[in-house]
């Protein structure tokens, strides 16, 4: 139990996915205008985080793992080359499933969150959470505790971001800084605020 | 032709990805802290954007709307294999070196972003040559950084010395922090400034306007 709650407290700020590895920047960088959309869109990173890294890790370990097979009798077969392409088609399919079923049965989420979904799909913190849980070799109780940790930690950074970005309209810019430039500045400064987790051990 | 030059040399500076539509950001910070690193990423990119638009623009008509996402990212992580194992085979220790980020290139804003916006819509050729210009418009960003980063992190381009740094007895005391991912930003930052002042159309809008200083009798 212990050793769970330090992976999730290291998923959350030491390797914070924003900030520390940097993955999900395109949308932490286009969406933090506002502090209410980067909220919609930070939970719904969590919720697909939950989802698709338990179902990868699944996968990885009873289908693609190098000797996974032997349930099925074949136990010379390493099917990880496969990895890449399974891993993105069950991140496409729980986002499009989650679309529907969210249409369908909670419209009042589905409109907070419609815009963001079909955009989880191409956001690298998704991909990039499966990707480290497979090379960090998790079982499946792990991958659930990092899922939701490095899904809050991203929800964390974008709110963060959001929130800074909100009063710096009110600054004084210099014109060609202004919009994107400062903000690739500012998240620069809150990754290396960031960094000072690095040297925490758990 | 000038429509071929419009889609090819245009998002260079124009309609640069990173500096202007903002797509494909996170791997440009994670992997250019050394410039032979950064072109093998940026080949890479470029072949998978101009190669997975390409195939988008001949199926796009086959394509029914509600599962064209996973139809597209099928398309482009078969192509991001056969690029992992090509480097895994050819340049072991430059794989080793980019390691998930490689991988990374399927979610990659820019090559699903281009085949979204652009080859969904536009003839396989046209959206290939728009692939190479939007791979094109990264690699330079990408290299840029990467120059910076090298030659002032580490006193080194393309792993060559430039700059003898004071541990081997140079003159050179070489800046650490360009070494680490947040120099990325603030190098990226300062590169939107330069670009943006030089092409004033890019410049944003401010949200608010700042009331210009009151008058000095006015303060009294």
């Amino acid at each position: 139990m212990e050793h769970l709650i330090s992976l999730f407290v290291k998923a959350v700020f030491v390797e914070n996915m924003a900030l520390a590895f940097f993955l999900g920047m395109c949308t932490l960088l286009a969406l933090s205008k506002k502090v209410e959309t980067a909220i919609g869109l930070g939970v719904a990173v969590i919720v697909v985080l939950a989802i698709t890294v338990p179902l990868n890790n699944l996968l990885y370990q009873n289908l693609l793992k190098d000797g996974a097979l032997q349930w099925a009798g074949l136990p010379n077969v390493d099917l990880s080359f496969l990895g890449l392409l399974s891993y993105i088609g069950v991140i496409a399919a729980v986002v499009q499933i989650l679309e529907m079923a969210l249409d369908k049965y909670v419209p009042a989420l589905y409109n907070a969150l419609g815009v963001f979904l079909p955009l989880i799909t191409v956001n690298c913190a998704i991909m990039g959470a499966s990707l480290f849980m497979v090379e960090r070799d998790y079982n499946f109780s792990e991958s659930v505790v990092y899922g939701v940790g490095a899904g809050i930690g991203w929800a964390l950074a974008i709110a963060a971001l959001a929130g800074i970005r909100e009063k710096l309209k009110y600054s004084d810019v210099p014109a060609g800084l202004r919009g994107l430039g400062i903000t690739f500045i500012t998240v620069g400064l809150m990754s290396l605020g960031f960094m000072s987790f690095s040297g925490v051990q758990l | 032709m000038s429509e071929v030059k419009k889609v090819l040399f245009g998002p260079i500076l124009a309609n640069n990805p990173i500096a202007l539509q903002i797509l494909g950001i996170c791997s440009a910070l994670a992997v250019t802290s050394s410039m032979s690193v950064s072109l093998v990423m940026a080949i890479a990119l470029t072949l998978v954007t101009a190669f997975s638009n390409f195939f988008i623009a001949i199926i796009r008509n086959y394509i029914p709307n509600s599962i064209r996402i996973i139809v597209q990212m099928i398309i482009i992580a078969s192509l991001v294999i056969v690029v992992d194992q090509v480097l895994r085979a050819f340049a072991f220790e430059i794989s080793k070196q980019l390691s998930v980020f490689v991988g990374l290139i399927i979610t990659n804003c820019i090559v699903m972003g281009r085949a979204e916006a652009y080859a969904m819509k536009n003839g396989p050729v046209m959206s290939f040559l728009d692939g190479i210009g939007n791979g094109l418009g990264y690699s330079a960003m990408l290299m840029v950084v990467a120059f910076f980063r090298e030659l002032l992190g580490a006193g080194k381009l393309f792993g060559h010395v430039i700059f003898q740094t004071v541990q081997n007895g140079g003159w050179y005391q070489p800046n650490g922090l360009m070494l680490l991912p947040p120099s990325a930003f603030f190098v990226i930052g300062l590169i939107i400034w330069a670009l943006r002042s030089y092409k004033k159309e890019q410049v944003e809008e401010p949200d608010f306007k700042i009331a210009a200083n009151s008058r000095v009798q006015e303060a009294l």
